[in-house]
């Protein structure tokens, strides 16, 4: 036990000693202390659900209406909510659950956090201190079970902890490379019965936690000359540059250098998908232009971005030319698959905020005719085989492309909407078809790829901008994986509007299926199984619109968008043959080896 | 490479799960591990030894640089550096044996801590190889328990590992 552990009865007592100088200092239970040191942090909603270990908390919030609870309908979902909350808004998600079951519930909520360095606190009822081991009603080792899907996690063993392990709670989630904290909290440290002196820490002190903050000057310079050098260069910026509230820098950085943008799927937004420079995502489903010109260029700027496996391809066979310039924050995300030229941890806006400094004061300017050469190649692979000169698909069939629902998605809504998506084929269109103006605009599980994620992440999204459009674009699978969150949408009068790409079956799977397996398709239909979507919504008091001719695509989802008040479901039959292309050759391949279509390949 | 990695972290309940665990999840092997609190009641010095690549090991450091309860670390073998394993061994030892286990103790500076007519006990320390090498010479037949402490590692010269 380390010391401040050990000396929580003697520090009671010097608090109390102090009392008698400062009459001022609360009594208050561990349930109390909790809920007001949220307070303190400036929650405003918690996501959660009630149970017996819990119930002590539940009565502090009832007590109070400063902090205000969203029941969910499952456990999964309280983490999903909060999760969107925080990636349409910066601010850090709160989660409540009871202990067993409750915090079970919650796992998939945190892992989908985790792998996309979501900030996210999750308090976890627990059964009481001398209970724990025995097998107790409703005990399941949370920290244990969390301990590989977390950054950190408590346990409290005393009511008296209960200020300063939230003050770091909220503080290791949110600094550094964001995450999940789980905190688990036995019954009996927030019995009601008894209180202690609460006073919420101002500061704090933590020796073995220091996240880097500016990036190494050194590095920075020698990376500016090398941009300045580069005549294939090309910017790829990742989900760090959302996290990092960078996106406004990087877009001016780039701007100012004139060169291409490529974004991951994380990264959608942080800078202006329609803007001449972006290229496109990259990576598995990226354009044909920028994973083209990934594997030709000669420097990579890589901000905020993990070379993650669906981006990389083959990593022995990744960008053969190019000199990687590495900005993460976290020294483990640099050289993990690929190694960096110049690795640089801190974080994005300080290192981008150096650069431009540096940009600005150099005489050096970018090579010209290197880079409107470059340009012109990428023009050319643009026309060549990019999804935005012309549509790569069929656009002559009878039946509703998958891509025209995004496209028309795009133009109802004016690009303004918030999109929160599930996990598939429908996901992939999203990402291609949406050209996302701004960054939090676009809200989905990437590292995880969590299907159910979708309409609770849309929900929490829908907490924080009651004004703007909240789509969940999701497929008939998906949907069904969280489907019960319908009814939360009832009681706090949420009005998403769910776009539901039908294609009658686990569509990236068959996807695989069709170019792995020889089109045997293993347990992904369950059309005659399906729910009637339009009933179903009636049912729980909403709106149900279907749509399976092409030409009504337009006026229904007109018709879906001015229901400003209603939670509308479109159920969009769509081609059910229809795969996302370009899609990266794998395994083996480099990131220049693509199908562009079933038939074509690079 | 083996490495031997020194880690200085909080003394608090989960810290040391946190290290293994990290090591299990993502495939990093340990091959030893001793744990126990300094001097200072709040902190513990933690020694593990494994074996990876260059890559590895600067995956593993930076890992463990990320948990929160790690204060600092060092991988003793980048630089000068002394490392101890304490062995506990008993062995068969009646008749002709005994003077000859004896005396094998003797060239390994072991001490022979516990005696009877049959067997002894004996205690060596040293670097891994060197109680690899006395386990070795003694011979699978005559072994009877082996109890190793792991490998615990300090820096030569005026070098320091604390806050
Ligand atoms: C069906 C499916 C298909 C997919 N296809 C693709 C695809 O085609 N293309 C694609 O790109 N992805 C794809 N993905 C997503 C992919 O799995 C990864 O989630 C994604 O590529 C990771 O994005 P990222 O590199 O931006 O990293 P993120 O996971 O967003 O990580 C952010 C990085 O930035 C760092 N960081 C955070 N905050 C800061 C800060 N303030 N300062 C500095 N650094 C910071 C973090 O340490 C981390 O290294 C797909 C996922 C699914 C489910
Ligand atoms: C929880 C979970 N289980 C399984 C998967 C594997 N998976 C990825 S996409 C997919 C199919 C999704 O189907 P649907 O929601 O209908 O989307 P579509 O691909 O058809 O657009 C499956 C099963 C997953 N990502 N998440
Ligand atoms: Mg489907």
């Amino acid at each position: 036990m380390g010391a401040h552990k050990v000396s929580a009865a003697y520090s009671v007592r010097i608090i109390i000693g102090f009392l008698k100088e400062e009459k001022q200092v609360e009594m208050l239970s561990g349930g109390d202390m909790l809920i007001r040191s949220l307070q303190e942090e400036g929650v405003d909603l918690i996501f959660g659900y009630p149970g017996g270990a819990a119930l002590h908390i539940y009565d502090a919030i009832f007590k109070q209406d400063k902090v205000k609870h969203i029941l969910v309908r499952h456990e999964q979902s309280a983490t999903h909510a909060a999760d969107g909350y925080t990636r349409a808004t910066g601010r850090v998600g709160t989660v409540l659950v009871t202990s067993g079951p409750g915090a079970t519930n919650a796992i998939t909520g945190i892992a989908t956090a985790y792998m996309d360095s979501i900030p996210m606190v999750v308090i976890s009822g627990q059964v009481a201190t001398d209970k724990i081991g025995e097998d107790a009603f409703q005990e399941t080792d949370m920290v244990g079970v969390s301990r590989p899907i977390v950054k950190h996690s408590f346990m409290v063993k005393h009511a008296s902890e209960i200020p300063e392990i939230i003050k770091k709670a909220y503080h290791i989630a949110s600094t550094g490379r964001p995450g999940p904290v789980v905190v688990d909290v036995p019954k009996n440290t927030v019995d009601p019965m008894e209180t202690f002196p609460f006073e919420y820490p101002k500061k704090l002190k933590m020796r073995s936690y220091t996240p880097a903050a500016k990036g190494h000057s050194g590095q920075i310079k020698k990376a500016v000359s090398m941009l300045l050098k580069a005549k294939r260069p090309i910017i790829y910026s990742g989900g760090g540059v959302v996290q990092g509230e960078a996106s406004k820098l990087l877009t001016e950085l780039a701007q100012k250098l004139g060169y291409p943008v490529t974004n991951t799927l994380m990264g959608l937004g942080a800078y202006p998908g329609n803007d001449k420079q972006f290229v496109g995502m990259l990576g598995m489903h990226g354009t044909f232009e920028a994973n083209t010109a990934m594997h030709h260029c000669d420097l990579i700027l890589a901000v905020g971005a993990r070379f993650d496996d669906r981006v990389t391809n083959t990593t022995s066979k990744f960008c053969p030319n190019a000199k990687i310039i590495h900005i993460d924050i976290d020294p483990a995300s640099i050289s993990k698959t690929i190694t960096a030229d110049v690795p640089i941890v801190g974080s994005v806006d300080s290192v981008l905020t150096e650069m431009l400094d540096l940009l600005k004061e150099s005489k050096e300017k970018p090579d010209e005719a290197a880079l409107s050469d470059w340009w012109e190649q990428i023009n050319e692979w643009r026309e060549r085989h990019g999804i935005y000169t012309q549509p790569r698909y069929n656009t002559s069939g009878d039946m509703i492309m998958p891509q025209d629902v995004i496209k028309t998605l795009y133009e109802v809504t004016n690009g303004d909407a918030i999109v929160a998506s599930d996990v598939g084929q429908h996901q992939m269109f999203a990402a291609q078809y949406y050209p996302f103006k701004s960054p939090r605009q676009w809200i989905n599980s990437g590292g995880l790829g969590t299907m159910g994620f979708g309409l609770p992440a849309a929900m929490g999204a829908a907490f924080a901008f009651r004004d703007k459009d909240i789509v969940c674009v999701t497929g008939e699978g998906s949907i069904q994986m969280c489907i019960q969150e319908l009814s939360t949408l009832t009681q706090y009068g949420l009005p998403v509007k769910i776009i539901c790409l039908n294609n009658q079956a686990l569509g990236m799977v068959k996807q695989w299926q069709d170019m792995v397996y020889d089109s045997r398709y293993s347990e992904i239909h369950y059309e005659d199984s399906l729910p009637d979507f339009v009933k179903l919504m009636e049912a729980y008091g909403h709106v149900g619109i279907r749509v399976n001719k092409k030409e009504e695509l337009r006026e229904k989802m007109e018709e879906c968008f001015a229901l400003k008040d209603r939670v509308v479901f479109m159920d969009i039959y769509v081609d059910p043959s229809e795969h996302v292309y370009p899609m990266l050759v794998a395994p083996g391949g480099s990131m220049r080896d693509m199908w562009l279509s079933k038939t074509e390949r690079t | 490479m083996r490495r031997i990695i020194s880690v200085l972290m909080e003394n608090e309940p989960g810290a040391l799960s946190r290290v293994v665990g990290l090591f299990s999840q993502r495939g990093y092997n340990i091959e030893t591990l001793t744990v126990a609190p300094t001097e200072d009641e709040t902190l513990s010095r933690l020694t593990v030894t494994t074996v990876g690549d260059d890559h590895k090991i600067e995956q593993i450091t930076k890992n463990l640089n990320k948990l929160i309860d790690v204060v600092k670390l060092v991988d003793l073998t980048e630089g000068q550096h002394i490392e101890r394993e304490l062995m506990l061994i008993k062995v068969k030892a009646s008749g002709a044996q005994r003077a000859e286990i004896k005396r094998c103790v003797d060239i390994f500076r072991g001490q022979i801590i516990d005696v009877t007519s049959t067997v002894y006990t004996i205690q060596i320390t040293g670097a891994s190889d060197k109680l690899d090498a006395f386990v070795q010479s003694v011979g699978d037949a005559a072994i009877l328990e082996v109890v190793r402490s792991g490998v615990s590692g300090i820096s030569r010269g005026e070098k320091v590992l604390s806050l």
